[in-house]
């Protein structure tokens, strides 16, 4: 749409939106998820997955894995955003595509179908680290943890052969090698 | 055992210990005990507004004015609700508030309880951080905690959200003087090293087309820091200009400065922006009523950015330097390094920059705030030059609504102090200017006070007028009363072929009736020959003044820079208007 009239500028280059991973340290109290997130979802960016938990009771501190499309440019002023935040002790954030960094995810799937598509299923979830947590006659429950599209392209493997529902944590993430986030 | 205090008790003891004179506020059921507890503290005095609105402005000019946080007491759900466009005002341009709120009693939250709503979870963007607190343990510290936020760094509001029940609890009263310690919005500022300052030093060495951009950051550091800004333009010799927030910072009425630059500021501040090979932006944000078209902003200088806020650095604009400092912190030591190594720079530089400064020259001539007058009609700008002139030789202070009016007084009304000028910038609030001369009056006792308005603004607030009267506040509003709101008329007359869909108001009330009816003085200025005498005639009464100044009701403002241009793209004028008026339709 060419020169909308307006009293506002139009917007120039816009960057390509990607892929980014935000890794946030904030005091575990009431409203901090709400004051992070709200960052995002007031720049209209839709979070792909997020991962919170305590990670020191002692010090009462969690820890938010924020999975998010963004321009470069955004996603800086997030990361400015969120330093200076009261409840926020460290951020880090890298690209999906980053080699020194570990992704995991786990999925819990159940499964209602026969015997020999619930051993399809087993088969095919093996190379996930896959444990079954729940078993009957006609159904179970599985554990994987693997990398997101592992888990996207698994679930479309198993869907015909009784895959009736699934959970998912979102990703987590950790640096390679003796270093820790910064 | 130490004593108990109830939680209304140590709301009280915490802004005594605080240093509170004035708190604004509107009680309503949540809110009771403290109000209760009020009678037993003298020495702060509450401010009784007519909509938590009202308070929030008032305690904004208060702020403002004073470099003291204004403080804010209302009730829970409406009282909260109505106090967010004063929050979020406040946010916007960096004026420490500590807004109280009441709220329903801990069982009762979250059960739709009457007068409840979540009132952190609204507030939470619009405050730079809120508390609700639910146990009366924590209740001291958080509200100093809280003055200690709004306060520091880039200052800005904050709210302490208190449930009636922890209003009645009991607990022991602590007052904490531990600092924060993380950086809260960047009030860590960094070590300036000497190595940094002197390749600003050197980039200010080199420069033959520099100059400085300013803001409100010069006056959220303090009058030292305005001292400092005119001791650097003077061992510089180096052109200046202001935001709109940052006006009075350094004199209006100095040679070396070009007026206020960006939309509405003058030719010469934008063109300098524009063709300058060094900008020293010091405490402004490159907002975009100031950038214009970005990715033409200033495209041949080096640019170096001092801000308080690490978030405010390339969010808008990529700079070559930049500094993470106080802006007073930052100018004594730029000053002091700066004069310590260059002896008579101004005089070894001046041929330097002196054909930039014939530059600026020509482009001064052009005389861009400049207007056809009237011996018939008031022309808006025309009664503004004749208020400063009737008030610049006493200490008066400005607040303004939003608009057209806001504008004409932000070029024609030339302030020498900072602290002087209070608007609304960032938000752009109609409603503004009437609270918040409440404000500066009650900070400024014996002062002159004037809110220069547009009657379609200052109808959205006008029943603070009772509270002036209340509180024998002997505040001016000055209304340009044009019938339109302006503004969008201006806009709708570029940009939408003069369709002036609903700016029109057709039923105003009589200003001078409506002065009488709330017990103070109307006075009404016809004619251009009658407006100095009724001017003084406002000055000298000690009472409130609503002044119905009639004013040409098709005035444009200019200069403008169309929205989407660059900065060296100017409208001068009505004449000009029409040459690019096509173009300019599709453009703006």
């Amino acid at each position: 749409m060419p020169n909308p009239k307006s009293a506002y500028s139009e917007p120039s280059k816009i960057s390509r939106s990607q892929r980014h991973i935000i890794v946030v340290w904030v005091d575990n109290a009431a409203g901090v998820l709400a004051r992070v997130i709200g960052l995002f979802s007031g720049r209209g960016y839709n979070i792909e997955s997020l991962a919170v938990a305590e990670v020191d009771r002692k010090q009462h501190m969690s820890r938010i894995t924020i999975v998010s499309m963004g321009t470069p440019e955004a996603i800086q002023q997030i990361r400015s955003q969120l330093s200076k935040q009261l409840c926020v002790h460290k951020v880090a954030v890298f690209k999906r595509d980053d080699e020194n960094i570990l992704f995991r995810e786990l999925a819990l799937f159940k499964i209602k179908s026969t015997k020999k598509n619930q051993e399809k299923v087993k088969k095919a979830c093996k190379k996930y680290n896959s444990v079954v947590l729940d078993k009957t006659k006609n159904s179970f429950v599985i554990q994987v943890t693997a990398l997101r599209r592992d888990i996207d392209k698994l679930i479309e493997t198993i869907r015909p052969h009784g895959l009736i529902s699934v959970s998912r944590t979102g990703a987590v993430a950790m640096t390679k090698g003796a270093e820790v986030f910064n | 055992m130490p004593k108990l205090l109830s939680g209304a008790e140590i709301v009280f003891k915490a802004l005594e210990d605080q240093n509170v004179s004035h708190v604004f506020g509107y009680p309503g059921g949540a809110v009771l005990p403290i109000y209760d507890e009020l009678k037993n503290h003298k020495s702060i005095k509450h401010i009784l507004v007519r909509h938590e609105q009202g308070a929030g402005h008032a305690a904004e000019g208060y702020a403002r004015s004073s470099g003291k946080p204004g403080v804010v007491l209302v009730t829970s759900g409406p009282g909260a609700t109505n106090v967010v466009t004063a929050l979020a005002d406040a946010y916007m341009d960096s004026i420490p508030l500590v807004c109280i709120t009441g709220q329903v009693p801990t069982h009762l939250i979250g059960t739709d309880a009457f007068q409840e709503c979540d009132t952190t979870g609204i507030t939470r963007p619009c405050t730079k951080y809120n508390w609700l607190v639910k146990d009366v343990n924590d209740l001291a510290e958080v509200l100093h905690k809280a003055f200690e936020v709004a306060t520091s760094g880039r200052p800005g509001p904050v709210l302490v959200d208190i449930p009636k029940d922890v209003q009645f609890k009991k607990a022991p009263y602590v007052f904490k003087t531990k600092k924060v310690s993380k950086s809260l919005n960047g009030s860590k500022s960094e070590t300036l090293s000497d190595k940094k300052l002197d390749q600003l030093i050197d980039l200010m060495k080199k420069s033959s087309k520099p100059i400085f951009y300013t803001g409100g950051g010069v006056i959220n550091s303090g009058p030292e820091a305005s001292k400092l800004l005119r001791e650097l333009v003077a061992i510089t010799g180096f052109p200046i200009t202001s935001t709109l927030q940052g006006l009075g910072a350094f004199p209006g009425s100095d040679s070396n400065f070009l007026g206020m630059l960006g939309m509405h500021g003058t030719y010469e501040a934008n063109s300098a922006m524009h063709d300058c090979d060094l900008m020293i932006n010091i405490g402004a944000r490159f907002d975009d009523r100031i950038t214009g078209k970005i990715d033409e902003f200033s495209p041949k200088s080096k640019k170096v950015h001092v801000d308080i806020d690490p978030s405010s650095i390339d969010k808008n604009v990529k700079v070559d330097l930049a500094f993470i400092s106080d802006v007073n912190i930052f100018l004594s030591a730029l000053v002091n390094r700066f004069k310590s190594k260059n002896k008579n720079f101004v005089d070894v530089n001046k041929n330097k920059i002196e054909k930039w400064w014939n530059q600026i020259n020509k482009w001064r001539a052009k005389n861009s705030l400049g207007f056809k007058n009237s011996d018939t009609i008031i022309k808006p700008q025309y009664a503004v030059q004749r208020l400063y002139e009737l008030t610049k030789n006493k200490d008066t202070y400005i607040t303004t609504e939003v608009g057209q009016h806001q504008m004409w007084a932000a070029q024609h009304y030339k302030f020498d102090e900072p602290n002087r000028w209070m608007t609304s910038g960032g938000l752009g609030t109609m409603g503004f200017g009437l609270p918040a001369a409440i404000g500066v009056q009650l900070a400024h006792p014996g002062k002159l006070v004037v809110d220069i308005a547009g009657e379609a603004s200052v109808l959205m607030t006008m029943q603070e007028m009772s509270t002036a009267v209340q509180y024998k506040l002997p505040i001016k509003i000055f209304i340009l009363n044009n019938e339109y709101m302006g503004m969008v008329r201006q806009w709708q007359e570029l940009l939408h072929d003069k369709n002036y869909s609903e700016s029109y108001t057709a039923a105003l009330p009589d200003f001078v009736k409506l002065a009488e009816a709330y017990g103070c003085v109307g006075i009404r200025a016809t004619k251009p020959s009658e407006l100095d005498e009724k001017i003084k005639e406002m000055i000298e009464v000690d009472r409130p003044v609503i002044f119905d100044c009639l004013v040409d009701k098709m005035e444009n403002c200019f200069p403008m820079i169309p929205s989407g241009k660059a900065h060296n793209q100017m409208i001068l004028g009505p004449e000009e208007e029409k040459e690019i008026s096509d173009e300019g339709k599709i453009l703006v």
